[in-house]
């Protein structure tokens, strides 16, 4: 069976939803949001989603080939302003893709260099990356794994809150932050090493630790029980097939890559 | 009493330094006529508060604008709206970033007379750093310190329903309303633009009496500019328009705010409107499918 690096991704950031119970899954971008919607049809079906939109549905919508939206599966309105009304209830986790993330698992969707008041490159803003880092749980979606996103220092700009603890807020611990798998290209890590380092727990097929390693810009921790990421299941790739007709995947990594890699990627 | 008023008429309220709030999100349902008559006068020196799109980007590149308060300013299918980057990376403007969820809080404050309201959001993050103004306290109720998410009270807000009555009723059909109301609640004066007029007995209707997010006495003046959101959508009238938006980015990175302006602006709405292919290409345009 012959599967994409897309797909084999996908699977993976699905899988970080497994054990959430009744909580909105919120996938941004489409990767994210086809392993959201993968998830809640296959292993959490308490999972709950909205159309990205105005409404929460109990059958997700396919992430391609949508004509309208009337006819969806709706189960309650649910606008913006009610989104943060479940965002600060906890019950949420979010599978996003900073453009940034340090070692303190802190992430940057919102300027890279220059200064604050003239940075660079202006991207997002921080949107709502500091409440949710706060609120609920977080998992990062990676399409390309260097060092670029993974930097050596801080983050550009501190958007979420994570294991600093220069930065930990008076009255809080660790405890109340909950950043649960990073995604890459290479491999699927968490914050779980000594102290909330990151941690590296399976290598997609064909990739090696030093690729991973050289391509972060700090310390990684390897699990003791370092695995080679499941592949996926035929049932998985016949959902993802359902979800996204028009095969929008193959479009969201350079050059499609196969799932298992051949060749061995240079240092960047 | 009719609040019925032109464009015009309506923003000579607003006055060098004051600032404004614009409902609608991204690209949807922003009251662009609006922002069209302010780029179109000599108000300048604004502070304004938004869900930001090309509203926000617009009112930057021509000068109108000293800071804004935001949270992101895209274009969602365009990720990045051209102008407020721009803006950014020249420095032409100061800035207050707050998530989201703590810019509406911040209208909800205003909105209920509070100087501010304490949450959790911005801790341990560049958002309390970069923005010195925003304080962080004790609680009186626990050991935890907390952000002071301070009021953020409008001079004037301008949104885009889809339809009112003369007396400022104002309908959203739209699947969403976003925060609109709590732009209108935070405000002293609230200035609505709608696609159409109606009657006040279209309102008896109890399912169309629900979708009526704010009392009539929040709405000052209701100006009737069909096809007002253009570039973004009134959903369910009118889906935003992709390819405008990519000729603004084209003309803002190329010549800046003028190559947009002396293209596209125009000396009224029915100027800018026969530049865009007219009401009935605008009414044409699909609704967007997320």
């Amino acid at each position: 069976m012959t599967f994409s690096l897309a797909e084999l991704m996908t699977c993976a950031a699905s899988r970080v939803f497994d054990d959430d119970g009744e909580v909105l899954a919120t996938g941004i971008g489409l990767l994210p949001r086809l392993a959201a919607s993968l998830a809640m049809l296959t292993s959490n079906r308490d999972l709950m989603m909205t159309d990205s939109q105005s409404f929460m549905l109990s059958t997700p919508n396919p992430v391609s080939g949508l004509a309208e939206h009337s006819g969806q599966d709706n189960e309650n309105w649910m606008g913006f302003s009610r989104i943060f009304d479940n965002v600060w209830s906890g019950a949420r986790h979010a599978l996003v893709g900073p453009s940034q993330i340090d070692r303190f698992g802190q992430t940057n969707i919102s300027a890279l260099g220059g200064t604050y008041a003239a940075p660079k490159v202006q991207l997002l803003g921080v949107r709502g990356f500091p409440g949710n880092s706060i609120f609920h749980a977080n998992s990062f979606f990676v399409p390309k794994h260097s060092k670029r996103v993974f930097v050596e220092g801080e983050c550009d700009v501190v958007c979420s809150i994570g294991y600093n603890p220069e930065r930990l807020p008076r009255g809080y611990t660790f405890d109340e932050i909950d950043i649960r798998q990073v995604i890459t290209d290479l491999c699927v890590m968490d914050f779980a090493g000594p102290d909330h380092q990151a941690r590296v727990v399976s290598l997609h097929p064909g990739v090696t630790l030093d690729e991973v390693l050289d391509n972060t810009g700090f310390d990684l921790a390897v699990s003791e029980f370092l695995a080679e990421t499941a592949v996926p299941t035929a049932e998985q790739l016949a959902v993802i097939a359902r979800l996204d007709p028009k095969n929008m995947r193959a479009r969201q990594l350079k050059d499609d890559p196969p799932g298992v890699r051949v060749s061995v990627r240079e240092t960047g | 009493m009719s609040k019925l008023a032109s464009a015009e008429e309506a923003l000579s309220v607003i006055r060098d330094g004051m600032t404004v709030g614009i409902g609608g999100w991204g690209p949807r349902r922003k009251p662009m006529a609006l922002v069209r008559a302010l780029l179109r006068s000599d108000v300048r020196d604004l502070t304004l508060v938004a869900y930001g799109g090309a509203d926000v980007g617009l009112l930057c590149a021509a000068g109108k604008v000293k800071r804004v308060v935001f949270a992101f300013v895209s274009l969602d299918f365009m990720p990045l709206e051209p102008a407020f980057r721009l803006a950014r990376e020249q420095g032409a403007i100061e800035v207050t970033e707050v998530d989201e969820g703590m810019l509406l809080l911040g209208l909800r404050a205003a909105a209920w007379g509070c100087p501010f309201i304490p949450t959790a959001i911005g801790l341990g993050t560049d958002v309390i750093r970069n923005a010195p103004q925003i304080k962080v306290v004790d609680s009186p109720y626990d050991d935890k310190e907390w952000v002071a998410m301070p009021a953020l009270n409008l001079d004037v807000a301008l949104v885009h329903a889809t339809r009112a009555d003369t007396s400022g009723v104002c309908e959203i059909a739209s699947p969403d309303h976003y925060m609109d109301d709590w732009f209108v609640r935070a405000a002293k004066h609230s200035i609505v633009s709608v696609d159409e007029l109606v009657e006040r007995d279209y309102f008896h209707s109890a399912e169309v009496a629900r979708r009526v997010y704010w009392e009539r006495n929040c709405t000052q003046s209701v100006v009737l500019q069909p096809g007002g959101a253009h570039p973004s959508s009134s959903d369910p009238l009118y889906g935003f328009d992709p390819s405008h938006f990519k000729k603004y980015a084209e003309l803002i990175g190329e010549a800046g705010y003028s190559g947009w302006a002396d293209a596209y602006l125009g000396q009224d709405e029915a100027t800018y409107q026969r530049s865009v292919g007219g009401l009935d290409s605008i009414r044409a345009l699909p609704l967007p499918v997320y």
